[in-house]
Order: C-alpha cells, then sequence, then structure tokens
C-alpha cells in the first residue's frame, strides 16, 4: 500500500535531513527550482485534485489560482498546525515523524506563488512539533534548502514558526492571522479574503500541514499518479485518518483516499472494542455529522461523504460502541464548542450553550417533547447565522443526532431517564 | 526594569522583539516567559509585557485572557490539565478528572494546599489515539489508569519538592 507521508514513520523516531534525503527528499525542490516554472507548479498542484487537508476540503489547487503572484511586494504563505479538533492529531503524528516534508512542502509551495516568506502557527502545547521544526529548518538552512538562494537560485524563503497559546478558534484562517499578529484571535470578516488581504493586510495563502506536506510528493510523482493513488474516481492522494473512541487499535493510519468506512473500523482500527457492537461514528472530527453501521460501504472520501450528509473533515474517526448514550455524547461535543465560542456573534456564544442547557435536561431525564422541538429550531436559528463557521460545525453533531437518533433522544423523554444509564 | 524577568531574559526578549515584523508578534512568547518566570501572568506582568512590546496593557491583558494556557490569576507549581473532549470522554475522562479530585482532594480549578497541583480542564491534547490523555507542565500523559495516574502523580510531586 502506498504510504508517501508516513513512508518514513518508525516508533519514537524523528528523521532528520541526512535520512530524509537518503530516502528522496528534497528532490521535489531541486526538480522543481532546476527544471519547472512555478506556473508549471501551480498546473500540476491543481490537476492532482488535491483538497486541502485542514477540514473543508477546498481544491488546492483552486485557492492557489486566487493568490495574485505577480503583486509587487509582501506575499505570505501561512501553514495552519493548530490542530484543535477533537478527534484530530494526524498533524502531530506527521511532525513527529518526518518534519522535513512540510518545510519541503512550503518551500516548493512558496516558490509556486512567488512568495518569500512563510510562517508556521503551531499549537502551543505540541513542544515535540516545535523542537523538530526548528531543528528541521535549521539543518534546512545550512544545507542551502531554506534562505537565499535556495540551492543556488535565484529565489529565497525565509520560514519562521510562531507558537499560539490553545484556542479552537485560532484554527479558523482569519482568526489565526490575527493570533499571529499577536492580536485577540477573534474572526475577521470576509471578503476581503486572505488571498488578497491577509496577513500584516498583504496578499496570503494559508494551508493546513498535511496538504502542503503532500506538495513535494506531487512535483516526485506527477499529478496522475497522485490522483490515481485514490480508492475513488474524483478523489486523490493518500489521507491520514486518525482512529479514535472505542476501538481495539485506535492511532492514525495513512491510507488511499476513499477507503470505505468499514475498512477503516474493521481492519485498521481493529473493530469495536470489548467485543461490543459499532453504533455510530464522527468520521472526521468534533464537527462532522454522525455516521452509523448502515454506512460502512461509503468511502472516506469529500463527495461521498457529502452525499449521506456528513463531511470528511479532517479524517478524524471517532467510533461510538453500542453501549454509548447520543445524547451524552453530543452534549460533550457541544461543551467543547460552547467552550471555544470565542464570543464575538450572539447566535454562537448565547446559542451554543443554550443547545446544551437543553441537551443536559433531556439527558437528565427532565426534557419534554417541546425540548427536542426546541433543538430543532435551534438548528435553524444558528445554522448559517454566525459570523464564521466554528458554530456551523458545532451543530454537525447535533443535526445528525437529530437525523439518525431521534427515537433515542424521545426515549429519554418517555421513559424520564437515560435509556442507556445502567442503574 | 523588573523583578519579574532577570535583566538577562530581557535583553534577549528584546533582541527577540527588534528581529520580528512587528514586536506584538511576539506577545505570546513574553506572556509565556513571564509566566515561566512566575508560574502565572499577575497585572504587573502584562505591564511589563506591555511595556517590552509597545503596546497598552489592555491590548495585553485582551490576548492574555483569550488563552487557556496563560494564567491570569495564581496557580499551583504545577498545572495539570485533563483532557475532557470526545476521544478522552470515550475511554474515561470522567473516571481520571474524578479520580485526580479525590486523590488531590480539590475541586476543579483550585490548587493543592501545599501550592503543587491547580487542576483544571482542557480540550483536546491532540492525543486522542492514546486517550485519556492528560498534560502537567509541559509533559504529556496518555493511556491513563488510575494506577499510572497514582504513580504520576507520586513522581510528579517529588519533582516539585526537590
Ligand atoms: C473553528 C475552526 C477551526 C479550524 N481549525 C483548523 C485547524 O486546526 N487546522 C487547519 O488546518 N484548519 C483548521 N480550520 C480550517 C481553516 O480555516 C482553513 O480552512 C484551512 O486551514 C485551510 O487549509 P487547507 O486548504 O489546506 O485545508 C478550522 C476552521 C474553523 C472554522
Ligand atoms: S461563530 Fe461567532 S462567536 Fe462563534 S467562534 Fe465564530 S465568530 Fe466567534
Ligand atoms: S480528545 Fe483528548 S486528546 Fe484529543
Amino acid at each position: 500500500m502506498s504510504q508517501l507521508l508516513f513512508k518514513n514513520r518508525r516508533p519514537d523516531h524523528t528523521v532528520l535531513l541526512d535520512e530524509y534525503r537518503q530516502n528522496g527528499g528534497y528532490q521535489g525542490l531541486e526538480k522543481a527550482l532546476r527544471e519547472m516554472q512555478p506556473a508549471q507548479i501551480r498546473d500540476e498542484v491543481k490537476a492532482s485534485g488535491l483538497r486541502g487537508r485542514g477540514g473543508a476540503g477546498f481544491s488546492t489547487g483552486l485557492k492557489w489560482s486566487f493568490f495574485p503572484f505577480d503583486a509587487e511586494g509582501d506575499k505570505y504563505l501561512v501553514c495552519n498546525g493548530d490542530e484543535m479538533e477533537p478527534g484530530t492529531f494526524k498533524d502531530r503524528q506527521l511532525l513527529e515523524a518526518d518534519p522535513h516534508q512540510l518545510v519541503e512542502g512550503m518551500a516548493l509551495s512558496a516558490y509556486a506563488l512567488n512568495i518569500n516568506t512563510g510562517y508556521i502557527f503551531l499549537r502551543y502545547a505540541y513542544n515535540q512539533c516545535y523542537t523538530n521544526l526548528l531543528q528541521a529548518i535549521a539543518d534546512a538552512k545550512q544545507a542551502g534548502l531554506l534562505g537565499r538562494n535556495i540551492l543556488g537560485s535565484e529565489f529565497s524563503f525565509e520560514l519562521h514558526v510562531h507558537r499560539s497559546a490553545g484556542r479552537y478558534i485560532c484554527g479558523e484562517e482569519t482568526a489565526l492571522l490575527n493570533g499571529l499578529e499577536g492580536k485577540r484571535p477573534n474572526p475577521r470578516s470576509k471578503p476581503p479574503f486572505p488571498a488578497i488581504k491577509g496577513l500584516f493586510a498583504k496578499p496570503t495563502v494559508l494551508n493546513n500541514i498535511e496538504t502542503l506536506a503532500n506538495i513535494p510528493h506531487i512535483i516526485n510523482g506527477g499529478a496522475q499518479w497522485f490522483s490515481d493513488l485514490a480508492l475513488t474516481e474524483e478523489g486523490a492522494g493518500t489521507k491520514l485518518y486518525g482512529l479514535a473512541g472505542h476501538l481495539n487499535n485506535p492511532g492514525c493510519v495513512e491510507l488511499p483516499m476513499g477507503i470505505t468506512l468499514g475498512e477503516l473500523v474493521e481492519e485498521h482500527g481493529g473493530g469495536v472494542w470489548l467485543g461490543r457492537k459499532f453504533k455510530a461514528c464522527l468520521p472526521g472530527g468534533a464537527s462532522t455529522p454522525y455516521l452509523t453501521a448502515d454506512h460502512f460501504d461509503v468511502a472516506m472520501d469529500y463527495n461521498p461523504l457529502e452525499a449521506v450528509k456528513t463531511r470528511l473533515g479532517t479524517g478524524g474517526l471517532v467510533v461510538f460502541d453500542d453501549q454509548t448514550c447520543m445524547v451524552a455524547a453530543t452534549l460533550n461535543l457541544m461543551r467543547f464548542f460552547a467552550r471555544e465560542s470565542c464570543g464575538w456573534c450572539t447566535p454562537c456564544r448565547d446559542g451554543l450553550p443554550m443547545v446544551c442547557w437543553v441537551l443536559e435536561k433531556i439527558e437528565s431525564g427532565q426534557g419534554t417533547v417541546d425540548d427536542v422541538t426546541m433543538l430543532k429550531e435551534l438548528l435553524g436559528h444558528i445554522n448559517g447565522r454566525s459570523f464564521c463557521a466554528l458554530a456551523l460545525g458545532a451543530m454537525g453533531p447535533v443535526d445528525g443526532l437529530l437525523r439518525l437518533f431521534e427515537e433515542e433522544v424521545l426515549d429519554h423523554v418517555k421513559k424520564g431517564r437515560c435509556p442507556l444509564q445502567k442503574s | 526594569m523588573s523583578e519579574l524577568l532577570s535583566p538577562e531574559e530581557i535583553t534577549e526578549l528584546k533582541r527577540q522583539i527588534a528581529a520580528v515584523h512587528e514586536p506584538r508578534e511576539l506577545i505570546v512568547e513574553v506572556l509565556q516567559a513571564v509566566q515561566k518566570q512566575n508560574g502565572w501572568v499577575s497585572d504587573a506582568g502584562i505591564e511589563l509585557a506591555a511595556e517590552l512590546l509597545g503596546l497598552s496593557p489592555l491590548q495585553v491583558d485582551e490576548v492574555a485572557t483569550f488563552y487557556d494556557k496563560i494564567y491570569r490569576s495564581p496557580v499551583g507549581s504545577k498545572v495539570i490539565h485533563v483532557c475532557d473532549s470526545i476521544c478522552c470522554w470515550t475511554r474515561g475522562a470522567e473516571m481520571v478528572y474524578g479520580h485526580l479530585q479525590q486523590a488531590l482532594d480539590i475541586a476543579p480549578g483550585e490548587t493543592t494546599s501545599d501550592g503543587i497541583f491547580t487542576l483544571l480542564p482542557t480540550c483536546c491534547l491532540g492525543a486522542c489515539g492514546n486517550a485519556p490523555s492528560m498534560r502537567i507542565g509541559d509533559r504529556l500523559y496518555s493511556s491513563l489508569t488510575i494506577e499510572r495516574i497514582d504513580a504520576i502523580l507520586d513522581e510528579e510531586r517529588q519533582e516539585a519538592l526537590k
């Protein structure tokens, strides 16, 4: 099976410059600087079908095409390494195992976009990743792979690491830019989009760690090869899937994009723990609506998951066994989102605690049918009315709960207690 | 300039501040430096950071109060952040949190009487595949069980008493 991003990964081991180069590292960058024009790289990335791995799944090539690469003056490439969505831990695995992939990916992307300065916005808690990145950057610089006149070419690229101090909203791209500038990280209003007015009010491209780490592989192998790695027709590449929750073998694995949910759970996750049955999962992190065992045949790729009203998100699968109360699980998720709301807009700041309150009432057996109706109404009041996508993502699990588990919710009301509680 | 940071630390921060695009870019680094030396960031710490960065104390405070890993009230010498997000929840986070409260004899947000541990909940630590997880100071602990928690607390306490 094709391993790109985790090719060099071994337990408790970080790949340093020499080992990275022995395994073909920086060949993509060399090839690009010696043989390719920036436009060729942009075309290749577009043709590869790569979609952003940060959660929204927007076409990377298309995003890049909106960028004014010919504009004079400062332009920035920013890597989003906030990674705070519960269930998501892939970027950390990547940086702990093989950090040069990101450094090379950023240098290559910067060359393609005519950018000379890059920032990696990293979560403060990721100490090991921070140490690894500082070393990788220093080593690359020493070897002439970063900094001035890379590999003797005309191209120069400086790379900085900025550490954050832990809030989920910092992953939202415009909040991240405020955070990076040292301001309070509330989201900014769009438009203008970061591509036009981003970091320090200059044109900025923002991409996720996994997205950028894929770029050298696309340049090495070619767009067609990369695209063909996926098991789905329109899909592309591999994906770092997180496996968490009630599985026998949780962890993080690299697999072809589009592997089915069932295969991911049964083969790679080792099946549901303690011999129990699969009840539901979040397919791609905390903000994605649930799936059930009826969806085992669905391909874990952007479009097939949208067709069943959920999202691939960050690819962090969280499994729930048959003893899990879905109201309680949803309440846990909603408490996370309510606590992480930046407080800027009313639907999110006041709406999410309201959802928590109603779910608490239902879970404790005090809920009525009117409360269930209220949940449905709140879904309509919050979705599409918030300033940024945090609140929309937060309502994903509530939407899934009401669509797939309405009977279980009503059962709480009928019985006056949680039907799954062991008394 | 201040007793919160040594003259060497202040010189080093000033050097770093001079090297970046805009001084306030380093606001988190400066606040973390103050916190590292003093355990938390007091009003005097906010004022010092403001002076170093060329900002008003209010501009610094609105950032300091946003992040949950910057403490604006006194904490123990070791802050325990227990993950209560969904993956840890599926694998016993409530048990972990309950046991810590019992073993330390404090409620969330409180500090032990010996001044060593402060207990706080946290969002996902990015260790979901080895849930349940917690962080004590800079150290991440995963795959927690009651026995392991007791051993970890012992070790951390001994280290703090050294
Ligand atoms: C509340 C919120 C949190 C987010 N957190 C992250 C994150 O931690 N990492 C990330 O790469 N993208 C995150 N995103 C998505 C980013 O806004 C952005 O779409 C992404 O970084 C773009 O990179 P990509 O095109 O490579 O996916 C978040 C979005 C929202 C609304
Ligand atoms: S939806 Fe509104 S309150 Fe919630 S995080 Fe976004 S801007 Fe802040
Ligand atoms: S949910 Fe606890 S570490 Fe991610």
